[in-house]
């Protein structure tokens, strides 16, 4: 890429373009917005995991003034699902888990709509419930989804039919035979966890409309409102053009907010009532059962290797818990399938990847997509395999890491810029954590510190047509307006666009002007916000927009310099001649068209437009692999302090070491990083739902599922290093979630050094920690 | 209220200006603040006293305006995050990157803010006393904490 050399405003901690709004409270979220005459819904939803339902008695919500109407399962026969099409806006005839939607109030107040949804009396008969994986898989386990066959299933997810498997990947590489008798020591170990949820400060909500011309408007909090007018189109049978779906902030995602859950409900709700706008926020208990959560998983890994910590074959199944609809939980699966071997070069390589249907709460995208989940079983049991072979789990690691010229599990050839360089960050992390110094030590009686490490890697699993577009357009001043479809949910990302486009027609950031609302009637598609994909796909899209808009610049330039176009150059405002800068055109009199002397005038506003598509992306295919952008590294290690008499412990340090490629934001990028290790360590140490053996949750508020508070943080140590990815803007590579990825797996690795037991179930509450060493059975979680 | 049940007339006094407003009995300070008085400040993120998105300054106290009526709050001084203008405490949070979807924001800011107020001098296992009734999903806490030491080191005397 030609100004690489610029690099003024790219690699500075420019302050986030928001930041004014959102520290005076102006910033508006999907709830904040209201109007008079506006109509609220509330759910009534499922007291049973698993029920059919005999009778909806809507007598006495009826009777509620201001109930406008009822909707039930049978006012909708659309399936909804972007993988496998099994779920029904609205729970038809029987729930599938606790917390379903059974049926939508529609009323003049919020207060109205809860009234009427309280009276509501729903009559089930209980089924036997699928509780865990585990019991998924039994013979004779009764059926979450009897209708599998018949379900509408996207490429490249293969469910079984007559079980509760909702999509099977298998991953085959090498020879087992030869990798087995390869192998001079051989370990097993499982793992698992159960569903958890993503807990974004901000509950779901969505409104919709539909307008006397057709169309239909929908808001919604949603990370994905392109997806929405995608797949809202599909399920209602409607042209893609009469859907417009507006976003504006989003109070945090982390890929919850990547499903389509709500908005159906509120486009069923507004055309039950004449098109009228319907809104409908979740509560927070809704927020955490009824719309999707993090996964669950069961995992066995075995491992067999050379006498000196040489891998020589690995035997991986992944059962992972995605609930009681498929949602994305297939594709999750499918993505952790594609890394399943962890950054570790394995030739020999057999992993079966299931995604089970179960009556728990459904699953769709959770930051790191699968990743955290098999990094979690793959450190697990490396961390088996360095203790059976007496070697220092680090040096395991780095003998067996991946690196240029290895191929991923999917056969696909890695080099240095489409893989991170694991080895610098490995180096870098031994130092930082003080590895060699110690690993375990007793502080005082009771007390002991302990390390503990991890490696990860990911790529980005997307859509293979995904693409994302950008338009930047020039106000009269000769500053520029920034469009495009990445929605604000925290990342800081349009910022870090800002900084790309300024950097590239050399102007000041604040010269940018960024528009954070999505309006899909006018805003360039972004396919999603995921998968830290919003500074690569919508920083290309953003570098080819400045270059068209430069080439638009140079060309009115051009004529009013009389020059040739290729002798001129811009920046600082002005186009100018190379060999003599003197001789220039300021942009604010060329940017909306040039004015002669006598009053002649050409060319016009200009706008620059540019979009980007992920070359050679292809469906999975396990043999010949599924080419994602990069698979971007991290080396992570946790520091505990654990109380021998009562299991309590502290976190006290938290180190990454992650290859940036180029850090664009380093402020914002350290803050990614650092949350996202916060939210691994929260997912390690005390997230889960707990399930009764009814499947209930019991713990469906943020009183019974704490999250980390203030002053429960460790001390966070985020180093980078930058191997520039070749195809990314300025080689930035993806980092939003790679904080997270090892955390678990490095908490369990120190927690176990120091409690001196094998720790393979998360979270790791302390009466865990005791329940393993003292050998009593976990019988209650 | 408009489903017919009963409503009552409230006066409340919030950023300094006297607002009369008729609400259920049943209303929380929240819901009133954002969906009577366009004050959407205040956040809902668990109407249950857990994540203190919602906090208000009532009387100089941090207060989650999602567990009191509006009701009892008549006659008190309230202060949102509106009523707050360019304070040191919001520029910290700015500069020092402490926050990043924004939504736990502006109840973060109200209970610093209170903090400040009360006990500029507060150590730091003060501090943690009162900012753990708050919820930040996005951040690691690091930066608040600069934030909100930087403000109590430096910025004392002007609030």
């Amino acid at each position: 890429m030609s100004h690489m050399d610029h690099l003024e405003v790219v690699g500075k901690s420019i302050l986030k373009k928001e930041s004014p709004d959102k520290a005076t409270g102006r910033a508006k979220y999907t709830g904040d917005y209201t109007e008079s005459g506006l109509l609220h819904a509330a759910m009534v939803t499922s007291s049973y995991a698993h029920a059919n339902i005999l009778n909806i008695d809507t007598s006495a919500a009826w009777q509620v003034k201001g109930v406008r109407t009822i909707l039930t399962g049978e006012d909708s026969h659309v399936l909804t699902g972007e993988e496998i099409r099994d779920r029904p806006i609205i729970a038809k005839d029987r729930v599938r888990f606790f917390g379903e939607t059974v049926a939508v109030v529609v009323a003049d107040t919020e207060a109205a709509a809860k009234q009427a949804a309280y009276s509501m009396i729903v009559q089930y008969e209980p089924l036997q419930v699928v509780n865990s994986p585990t019991q998924a898989i039994r013979k004779g386990a009764p059926l979450v989804h009897p209708n599998l066959g018949q379900y509408k299933a996207a490429d490249g997810v293969n469910p079984i039919p007559g079980t509760n498997v909702a999509s099977l990947i298998k991953i085959r590489k090498g020879q087992m035979e030869k990798g087995w008798s390869d192998s001079e020591v051989v370990i097993e170990n499982t793992v698992s966890f159960a569903p958890s949820d993503h807990a974004a400060m901000e509950t779901r909500s969505a409104v919709a409309e539909i307008r006397p011309d057709g169309h239909i408007v929908i808001e919604t909090s949603s990370q994905a409102p392109f997806a929405v007018k995608k797949y809202m189109g599909l399920y209602f049978n409607i042209e893609p053009g009469w859907i417009i779906v507006k976003t504006p902030f989003v109070g945090g995602g982390y890929g919850g907010k990547a499903a389509i859950q709500l908005e159906p409900i509120a486009y069923l709700a507004s055309k039950a009532v004449g098109g009228r706008k319907v809104k409908i926020i979740n509560t927070r208990e809704e927020d955490m059962v009824t719309s999707p959560g993090h996964i669950g998983l069961e995992a066995r890994v075995k491992l067999g290797s050379t006498s000196k910590g040489e891998i020589t074959a690995a035997e991986i199944i992944y059962w992972f818990d995605g609930g009681a609809y498929n949602d994305k939980s297939s594709d999750v699966a499918r993505a952790a399938a594609a890394d399943c071997t962890g950054p570790y070069a394995i030739n020999n390589l057999y992993c079966d990847c299931m995604t089970i249907y179960t009556n728990h709460p459904y699953a769709s995208a959770y930051r790191g997509y699968g990743h955290a989940e098999l990094t979690f079983a793959i450190e697990r049991a490396m961390d088996a395999l360095a203790e059976k072979l007496g070697m220092d789990p680090l040096e395991l690691r780095t003998m067996n890491i991946v690196t240029p010229g290895d191929t991923s599990p999917t056969r696909n050839m890695l080099n240095s810029s489409n893989l991170g360089d694991l080895r610098e960050c490995m180096r870098r992390l031994r130092n930082l954590s003080g590895w060699d110094e110690w690993k375990v030590k007793q502080v005082d009686a009771n007390k002991v510190r302990s390390k503990g490490i991890s490696c990860g890697w990911k790529n980005s699993s997307m859509d293979p047509n995904a693409s994302s577009g950008a338009i930047v357009s020039f106000n009269p001043d000769g500053s520029l307006n920034l469009e495009c479809g990445v929605v604000e949910i925290g990342t800081g990302t349009k910022t870090v666009l800002a900084q790309i486009l300024a950097e590239r027609m050399k102007l000041d950031p604040s010269q940018i002007h960024v528009k954070f609302t999505i309006d899909t009637a006018i805003t360039p598609e972004h396919w999603k916000t995921v998968a830290s994909r919003g500074t690569f796909m919508g920083g290309r899209a953003v570098l080819k927009a400045a270059d068209d808009a430069i080439r638009q610049l140079l060309d009115i330039a051009g004529c009013v310099l009389r020059v040739d176009p290729e002798d001129l150059e811009v920046g600082w405002g002005k186009v100018f001649v190379r060999s003599d800068p003197a001789v220039h055109v300021d942009f604010k009199d060329i940017c909306y068209g040039y004015t002669y002397p006598n009053g002649n005038s050409i060319g016009g506003q200009i706008i620059g437009r540019g979009h980007y598509i992920q070359r050679q992306m292809t469906y999975l295919n396990p043999e010949t692999g599924e080419v994602g952008p990069e698979w971007n590294v991290s080396a992570q290690a946790v520091e505990i302090e654990l109380d021998i008499s009562d299991y309590n412990y502290k976190i006290l340090k938290a180190i990454s070491v992650i290859d940036a490629g180029k850090v664009l934001n380093p402020k914002g990028a350290e803050g990614q990083v650092m949350g996202a290790m916060s939210m691994g360590l929260s997912f390690g140490n005390r997230e889960t739902f707990i399930f009764n053996d009814q499947g209930i949750v019991l713990n469906p508020t943020l009183r019974d599922y704490p999250l980390i508070r203030y002053g429960e943080n460790p001390e966070y140590i985020v180093k980078f290093i930058e191997n520039p990815c070749l195809e990314a803007p300025f080689g930035a590579r993806a980092l939003g979630e790679h904080g997270l990825i090892g955390m678990p797996a490095a908490l369990a690795s120190a927690l176990s050094r120091a409690a001196g037991v094998h720790l393979n179930h998360l979270p790791l509450f302390p009466e865990r920690i005791w329940r393993t060493k003292m050998r009593v059975p976990y019988d209650t979680v | 209220m408009r489903d017919g049940a009963h409503v009552v007339k409230i006066e409340l006094y919030v950023n300094r200006e006297g607002r009369s407003v008729v609400a259920r009995p049943a209303d929380t300070l929240l819901h009133i603040l954002r969906e009577e008085l366009g004050l959407t400040g205040a956040k809902p993120g668990c109407n249950n006293g857990d994540c203190g998105a919602c906090t208000v300054v009532m009387d100089g106290w941090p207060m989650k305006s999602c567990i009191m009526l509006a009701v009892e709050a008549a006659g008190r001084q309230v202060t949102t995050i509106e009523g707050l203008r360019d304070t040191p405490i919001q520029r910290a949070f700015a500069e020092k990157w402490a926050f990043q979807c924004g939504y736990c924001t502006p109840g973060f800011i109200m209970n610093c803010h209170a903090l400040i107020q009360n006990r500029p001098d507060a150590t730091d296992e003060i501090i943690t006393d009162w900012l753990q009734s708050n919820i930040c999903r996005c951040t690691g806490y690091k930066e608040i904490s600069e934030a909100v030491k930087s403000v109590l080191v430096t910025g004392k005397d002007t609030l």
